[in-house]
């Protein structure tokens, strides 16, 4: 098909969902395109998990449409072209970790070999071991083994590094990496900013079961004006919070940390009132204030 | 749906459903709290109450009676945890709603359960037959021999559906002790353990309200008692039952689905 380049892999149009009198989601439009890892962002509550059921047609739409790969989700034959690690998902405890691969991969039409999924997911000398008796981080990586093992197209990672230590997260990073560089497009949601900045061609943010921003990290970050100021001063933070412009103002290691509105007059004022100040920073915000702000703004 | 395409032929399917069962098959045969009851509660009960304290030997009639009740109450047991316990937990765990993200083929998960619960009531069945042949002194024609192999085998179905139905209604953690409650009291109310006709009036009088009952009449018309009677109704009466338990169980696992993933 010649259209698929163009087609979205995924795509909610006009999306809603209702629980009860409770609206999860609200005249949502997303589209995953081919080639990019989009980020999912948004507060406990915000229709997340609702607009990844939808996609994955665990869930049916209240109004509007749903597309997996130009079909219906519920089709077996677009499932088979994506893989999926879900948050809430526990596997088995009693099966092997060969067992439950082994299985997955069944369900593909042409899946990896068991070695490149030991290799890509760091799960060397855990085939034979039961789920249950593997550590948590062992544990996520064979999840993510079972969710790329079947070389999808598109992949859906629900807080894939949640409960990892730093190495294990640098390593999946790097596993995320490489499969965006070979073709694949992932939609990753996560509770850690800096991996959304890390890895996010592009951010979506939701709140309320509405987008609220949607564009590149940069572009995202640039929907907050602020500036992130950091120094070395003998001015208390409590007072500096007070100033007009100043949104935050703390002392983190030693360092005064300002959050503010514009940068030029409240440096002007740090300097006239601190004449030893040193180690001055400015900055512009980063994704962490740009979700807090987006978020806010939408309550 | 298309679920058979050039890429993915018949075979590969049918490889899903095995591996499926066979996953499902170790998975519990690793479960010591599952295996140990169901395969040695109804052998000790049947060496207990149909070898020592029956004094059955040389008693065909009731060493063969005990033989066909004490099956039925065994694959009860399989069906009615192996579906309850397992189908509460992994709902609990979200094991079924990732199984529903991946590409799996609709019902193996189903048909893997039930190759299960079969296998493991094959396995409750030849254990019997084996003490019923050695200690008790039963003999039966080969074709009975098989055919009450066969109403063991496939008298998980009823209890599978009542176990589903209970699982999309109790936890994990509930569901063992609600199936034992409903499990133990109705091996007993329809004669399971000791035959209708030593147990008061009441009793057997209410027995055709339970599933087991309608099994049991059906192994015991194989065995030689109550031959004079058809089978049809006990039969029509567990088709009924497994249709309807199946259906309410569908339906509920469909509304739970929709409350959110």
């Amino acid at each position: 098909m010649q259209s698929n380049s163009i087609t979205p892999l995924a795509e909610l149009r006009d999306a809603s969902k209702q629980y009860g009198s409770l609206k999860a989601l609200e005249n949502l439009d997303l589209s995953l395109r081919a080639g990019e890892l989009t980020a999912l962002l948004g507060p406990n509550g915000a229709g997340k998990s609702t607009a990844i059921g939808l996609l994955l047609g665990l869930l049916k739409p209240t109004s509007g449409e749903v597309f997996l790969l130009g079909r219906s989700p519920q089709d077996l034959a677009a499932r088979r072209q994506i893989g999926v690690m879900l948050q809430s998902a526990e596997l088995p405890d009693s099966n092997t970790v060969g067992e439950l691969l082994q299985l997955t991969r069944s369900y593909y039409a042409a899946p990896l070999g068991t070695r490149e999924c030991v290799d890509l997911a760091g799960l060397d000398g855990l085939l034979d071991r039961r789920y249950a008796k593997l550590s948590g981080g062992q544990q996520r990586r064979v999840q993510f083994a079972l969710a790329v093992c079947g070389r999808p197209r598109l992949l859906f990672l629900d807080e894939p590094t949640t409960g990892l230590d730093v190495e294990a997260r640098q390593g999946l990073w790097r596993a995320i990496r490489e499969l965006v560089a070979s073709g694949c497009s992932i939609l990753l949601t996560t509770h850690y900013l800096e991996e959304a900045e890390a890895l996010a061609d592009r951010v979506v943010v939701i709140n309320h079961g509405r987008c609220v921003a949607d564009g590149t990290v940069a572009e995202v970050r640039a929907r907050v004006a602020q500036r992130r100021i950091r120094c070395r001063s003998t001015i208390s933070a409590e007072a500096v919070a007070l100033w007009p412009e100043v949104r935050h103002a703390r002392v983190e290691s030693g360092n005064l940390e300002i959050i503010a509105d514009s940068a030029e007059p409240v440096v002007r004022r740090l300097l006239a009132e601190d004449a030893r100040l040193h180690d001055l920073e400015v900055q512009r915000a980063g994704l962490t204030e740009a979700f807090i702000e987006l978020t806010r703004e939408a309550a | 749906m298309s679920t058979m395409t050039a890429d993915f032929p018949m075979s590969r399917i049918l490889r899903c459903y095995l591996l499926e069962a066979r996953c499902e098959f170790m998975r519990l045969l690793r479960t010591p709290s599952f295996v140990v009851p169901c395969l040695s509660f109804p052998a000790v009960f049947y060496l207990l109450f149909g070898v020592i304290l029956g004094g059955t030997r040389g008693n065909n009639g009731m060493a063969s009676y005990l033989l066909a009740t004490y099956g039925v109450f065994g694959i009860m047991g399989v069906a009615l945890f192996g579906f309850g316990v397992t189908v509460a937990i992994e709902r609990e765990r979200g094991f079924l709603t990732l199984k529903r993200a991946l590409p799996m083929p609709p019902g193996a998960l189903l048909f893997a359960k039930t190759a299960m619960a079969m296998i493991f009531a094959s396995m409750v069945s030849l254990i019997l037959a084996i003490i019923a042949l050695t200690l008790a002194g039963v003999s039966l024609a080969p074709w009975q021999w098989l055919a009450l192999f066969a109403v063991n085998v496939l008298g998980v179905l009823p209890f599978a559906a009542i176990g589903l139905l209970i699982a999309t209604l109790c936890s994990g953690q509930a569901s063992p002790a609600i199936i034992n409650l409903i499990y133990l009291p109705m091996a007993f109310l329809s004669g399971l353990w000791m035959p209708l006709s030593i147990l008061p009036g009441w009793i057997a009088g209410a027995a055709p309200v339970w599933p087991s009952y309608h099994l049991s009449q059906i192994a015991l018309h194989v065995v030689g008692r109550n031959a004079e009677q058809g089978i049809g109704l006990h039969l029509i009466y567990l088709v009924a039952v497994t249709v309807v338990c199946f259906l309410l169980a569908r339906k509920r696992l469909l509304s739970l689905n929709q409350m959110g993933a």
